[in-house]
Parts: C-alpha cells; sequence; structure tokens
C-alpha cells in the first residue's frame, strides 16, 4: 500500500494508544497521525472506535496506554478544556448542540476562550456565509430546529474556536443528499482557509474522495492506512468498506 | 418528558382533560373566594399577614435558589442545603452577635451587620464548594442513587456540626434589626420584613443577571445542557461546578444571616423544616429554572401568611397541609413545575 503523503511536518501524532470504557476495550494499539494542511479521514464500520479515537484526541477519554502529541507537546491526560486552548475542537458526533441556547448564543460558546472581540464576530460572519441557513436562524433555539441545520450548526460552532486542527465525527449524519455535498464541499473550503482536518465518515466514498490520506479502522485495530485516492480506487477496499 | 395524557386510552384523555379543567377551575374559584372574602371582611389584616408572607418567602426563594442550581447542573437533589442554611443561621450568630458583640440597632451595628453579610455569604459558598468537592464530585458519573444518599449523609453531618456548634436549645438573642413595625392606614410592617426584602431582591437580581447575561454564567448553562460539549467549547466544568455550589452557597449564607436577624433564635435543627420548604418552593416552580424558585419561594410564603394569618380560613395548624396540598395538586397536572418546561429535544 502506498504511503506516500504530503510533506508538511506532522500536526497530531497519535502513538500506540488502547482506550477501554471499563472492560471493554473500543481502541487497541492504534497509532495514526495528521499533517499540517492535510485532510485525514478515519474510516470503518459501526464500533470501529473511530468515535473512541476522536474523544480521547478531545481529552473527553483518557487513553489506557501509548500517547497523544499535539506540535510536540503531549496532550492525553490533559483535561479537554485545555485541549481546546491549544487549538483542536472538534464537532462532536451526535451533533451536541446546546438545545435550550439561541444558534448565537452555540455560536458564541464555540469561541468560549477567545478573548479577541473583532476576531469573534470575523469569524462569526464566516461561518454564516459558509452557512446562510444558520443566519436565517440565528435568533432560534438550536433545539428546534431540523437535523441538518443542527449538523450546520455543530460544524459552525467548533469552527467558532478558530481551530488549528478541526475534528468532524460524522458531519453528514443524517443529513439530505444535497446537504451531505453542501457539507463536504464546505469541508474543502474550511481547508483551503488553512485548517488541518481530521473527519470521520460512514460516507466513505466521499470522505476518500476530498481527504489526503486515509485510515481504515477494524474493530479497534487500525486494518490500513495509505493515500485517499489510492484507496478509493482499490477494488479490495471497495468491497469491504465502500459498498461496492 | 412525556405528557401525561399520552399513553392514556383515547377515551378518556377527554375526560380526564375536563375533570382536570373543572377541579383546577373549582380551585380557583375556593381560593378566590378565600382571598376576596378576608379582603373585604379586614383589608388592614390581609395586607400584613401578606407582608409577613413575603418576607418569609424572600428566605425562602433564596434557599430554593441553592436546590434549582445545583439540581440544574448536576440534577442532584442536595438534601444537604437546607443544614447549609442552618450553619449560615449559627455563623451569624457566633459571628456577629458573640464576637463582634453586636445588639440592638447602633450605627456601628448596622455596619457589623453588612460586613457578617458578605462574610456569612462567603462562609457558606466556602462549605458548599468543600462539600460538593469532597463528596459530589467523584461520585458525578455513578448511578442516581449514590449521590443522593450522600446528600442525605451530608445533611446528617452538617446538622451534627450544628448541634456541636450551637447546642442542643435554640439560643435566642437581641437583634440588631428592630423587632418593631410601623402602622401605615391599618396595615401593619414589620422593619425586618422591609429590610428583608429589600435586600432579598437585588441579591436576586444580582444571581439571575449574573447567570444569564456573564460569560460565567454561559458557561454555567452550557454545562448544565451538556458536560461533554462544554468541554469541547474549552469550559473547565469541574470549575464551572464549584461556581455554581459556591453561589448557591452565597444565597443560602445571606438567607442565614436574615433568618438569624428576623427572628432573634437559632437552633441546629432549622434547616430540616426550612429546607424541605425552599426544596418545595424550588419544585413548585419547576427545579432547575432559576425564576421558578423565587416565584415558588414567595407563592408559598404567601400561601402559609394567608393560611396562618388570615381570621376567615384553615388557620395555623393546617399551614403545612395547605403548602403540601398545592404542591401535589400541581405535580399531579403540571409536573415539570410552573415554570419548567417539558422539553422536546430533536435528537
Amino acid at each position: 500500500m502506498s504511503t506516500e503523503r504530503k510533506n508538511s511536518p506532522v500536526m497530531l501524532d497519535v502513538k500506540d494508544i488502547t482506550v477501554a470504557y471499563g472492560a471493554i476495550t473500543a481502541v487497541k494499539g492504534l497509532t495514526l497521525s495528521v499533517r499540517e494542511g492535510e485532510i485525514v479521514t478515519l474510516i470503518g464500520s459501526n464500533g470501529a472506535g473511530k468515535s473512541t479515537t476522536l474523544r480521547t484526541i478531545s481529552g473527553l477519554l483518557h487513553p489506557k496506554n501509548g500517547s497523544i502529541e499535539f506540535k510536540g507537546e503531549v496532550i492525553s491526560g490533559k483535561p479537554g478544556h485545555e485541549i481546546v486552548k491549544l487549538g483542536i475542537c472538534q464537532s462532536p458526533e451526535g451533533r451536541r448542540i446546546f438545545p435550550r441556547m439561541t444558534v448565537d448564543e452555540n455560536l458564541d460558546l464555540g469561541a468560549f476562550l477567545r478573548k479577541d472581540t473583532a476576531g469573534i464576530k470575523e469569524s462569526r460572519e464566516q461561518v454564516l456565509d459558509l452557512f446562510p441557513r444558520l443566519r436565517e436562524r440565528i435568533t432560534q433555539r438550536a433545539g428546534t430546529m431540523s437535523g441538518g441545520e443542527q449538523q450546520m450548526l455543530a460544524v459552525a460552532r467548533a469552527m467558532m474556536g478558530q481551530p488549528k486542527l478541526l475534528i468532524l465525527d460524522e458531519p453528514s449524519m443524517g443529513l439530505a443528499p444535497v446537504l451531505v455535498d453542501l457539507i463536504f464541499e464546505t469541508i474543502q473550503k474550511i481547508r483551503e482557509q488553512g485548517t488541518t482536518i481530521l473527519l470521520v465518515e460512514q460516507n466513505a466514498l466521499a470522505a476518500l474522495r476530498i481527504a489526503d490520506y486515509a485510515y481504515v479502522l477494524e474493530s479497534g485495530h487500525l486494518k490500513l492506512e495509505g493515500n485517499a485516492k489510492q484507496l478509493s480506487t482499490d477494488p479490495a477496499i471497495a468491497k469491504a468498506y465502500l459498498g461496492g | 418528558m412525556a405528557s401525561t395524557t399520552a399513553s392514556a386510552p383515547r377515551a378518556s384523555v377527554n375526560v380526564g382533560k375536563l375533570l382536570t379543567r373543572v377541579s383546577m377551575l373549582m380551585l380557583g374559584i375556593v381560593v378566590v373566594y378565600w382571598l376576596g372574602r378576608n379582603l373585604i371582611s379586614s383589608p388592614a389584616q390581609f395586607f400584613t399577614v401578606g407582608i409577613t408572607g413575603l418576607s418569609n418567602g424572600a428566605l425562602y426563594a433564596l434557599i430554593a435558589l441553592g436546590y434549582t442550581l445545583v439540581y440544574g447542573i448536576i440534577e442532584l437533589i442536595n438534601f444537604a442545603h437546607g443544614d447549609l442554611f442552618m450553619l449560615g443561621a449559627v455563623f451569624s450568630y457566633f459571628f456577629l452577635t458573640k464576637f463582634l458583640a453586636a445588639e440592638g440597632g447602633s450605627a456601628r451595628n448596622y455596619g457589623l451587620l453588612a460586613l457578617t453579610l458578605v462574610i456569612a455569604m462567603a462562609f457558606c459558598a466556602t462549605i458548599n464548594v468543600v462539600i460538593e468537592r469532597l463528596a459530589y464530585r467523584r461520585l458525578r458519573d455513578a448511578p442516581k442513587l449514590a449521590p443522593l444518599i450522600t446528600a442525605v449523609g451530608m445533611s446528617f453531618i452538617l446538622q451534627f456540626i450544628g448541634l456541636k456548634w450551637n447546642g442542643s436549645a435554640p439560643r435566642n438573642f437581641t437583634t440588631i434589626l428592630p423587632n418593631t413595625s410601623f402602622e401605615f392606614q391599618g396595615v401593619v410592617v414589620p422593619y425586618t420584613a422591609l429590610i428583608v426584602v429589600s435586600l432579598t431582591i437585588p441579591l436576586l437580581v444580582i444571581l439571575v443577571t449574573l447567570v444569564n447575561k456573564t460569560r460565567q454564567g454561559r458557561a454555567m448553562r452550557a454545562t448544565a445542557q451538556d458536560k461533554d460539549a462544554a468541554r469541547l467549547m474549552g469550559i473547565d466544568v469541574n470549575k464551572t461546578i464549584s461556581f455554581t455550589f459556591a453561589l448557591g452557597g452565597a444565597m443560602a449564607g445571606a438567607a442565614g444571616l436574615m433568618f438569624a436577624q428576623s427572628y432573634g433564635t437559632v437552633a441546629y435543627n432549622l434547616g430540616f423544616q426550612l429546607g424541605l420548604i425552599a426544596f418545595t418552593s424550588a419544585v413548585l416552580g419547576g427545579v432547575g429554572n432559576l425564576n421558578g424558585a423565587v416565584l415558588g419561594g414567595f407563592l408559598i410564603g404567601l400561601i402559609q401568611g394567608f393560611n396562618d394569618g388570615l381570621p376567615f380560613g384553615p388557620g395555623q395548624k393546617w399551614s403545612q397541609t395547605m403548602v403540601f396540598t398545592i404542591l401535589i395538586l400541581l405535580m399531579v397536572y403540571r409536573p415539570a413545575g410552573l415554570l419548567g418546561k417539558a422539553t422536546t429535544e430533536k435528537v
């Protein structure tokens, strides 16, 4: 399998992590990395450990073994809010927007750690330009919006933190096909604006199309990795993971 | 939360709804008749007891806020909260009356009273933060029953501290606030009621503004709705929960001082009765809802006041019965409380 990839410095370095929920081990000895400016995707079937990996990177879970480094600094073991401070923002699985707050308040919370009022305003305009639908709903309670709108809000909220690394967990989950295309286009736009992206997707084919590099997980293990374009054309992969 | 009629068979839905309407209407008529008759026959007394009710209601509201803040953020009924209020009352007696020897209303003593208000608030805030840190934090992910029982245990511990500190008998003392009153158009207004209400209202306004308008308040509301999502925003969830306990504790401390200075007595078992009533206020208003706790507190204060003091009515012996009958009726027909919303959220 080809391992050719971008020559930029490694941003996120996950080294041999094992993560368990009580007695159940969800991720076993996983190693992966994300380089600056890349879109890296993590694919695999349900229960492969994708979301667990992302939650561990964001500090909501802590690895039993192994370590995670971000820009050379060890972050495994740090509490979640400190990891956000370093520039890792996540749009989590299941959206997890604040349902009893307005769209505006949700966006404000995305920028919770930022103090630059002018910059926050600018980011707000930027994400509202990306998702004009949210501008229409700006004073609406987030919990009363449709699933697609909530998903856009979750991505927009994560972007409000001006992340160096943006983690997206199933951003196309439950969306109408038109919106799925929109989300994937948006992800590429975000990268063009200079943000590195780690993406978990059920829609593996679409993810491989926009990604530079991909990791395939199977029941908590790394099954294989490689250049995303090549993986997407590999017939064995297509058969096993892409429903081809 | 499912609506109460959702699972009932179709045919009985309308009958049930009709019955609810009719019984609520009848209850309303009885209450209006009761209050109206008293208002017409003895208006001065009506307002006099109303003012007493408001003053007690202010104390209930302050304590109820502590229950509702903590419930709102970690879904725990903090049974120790009433006893925290008691410690606030005992502390202010020992600090103000014994240590600072402030008895009777001189200018110096009013200054010391203001100082004690701040110190009592800080005292109870600290205790509440320590309780959360030592007892509740490590049980945050445990089954709900574990922190609940811990809270009951904490209540006994605080009560025992109060017993050791204050002794088993109530202590009576001379307050700084005058226990006299003035008359206005036949309505008797105790000075203490005036002071309690005018101290409580700014505290309530500050608290509600803090929660709704500030960055820290935003962190509290986010933490209450979804702790993991709050972490992903960069919110320090532990610190935010500590801050919430501090706020609730501060309100209990203020209530403790005001109680001690209104009644001139403190006892180690104050927390049980008042805590229960305040908890009831929080539930009546919709637990987890700040405005609801305040509304519930004032409502129960007024109900008690009217019931105890009006010439035509069931009288003081029925005070608790009245309060809890109203609570039960409300819970049956509006389980989320007066201002609580049965939220429907999309998943």
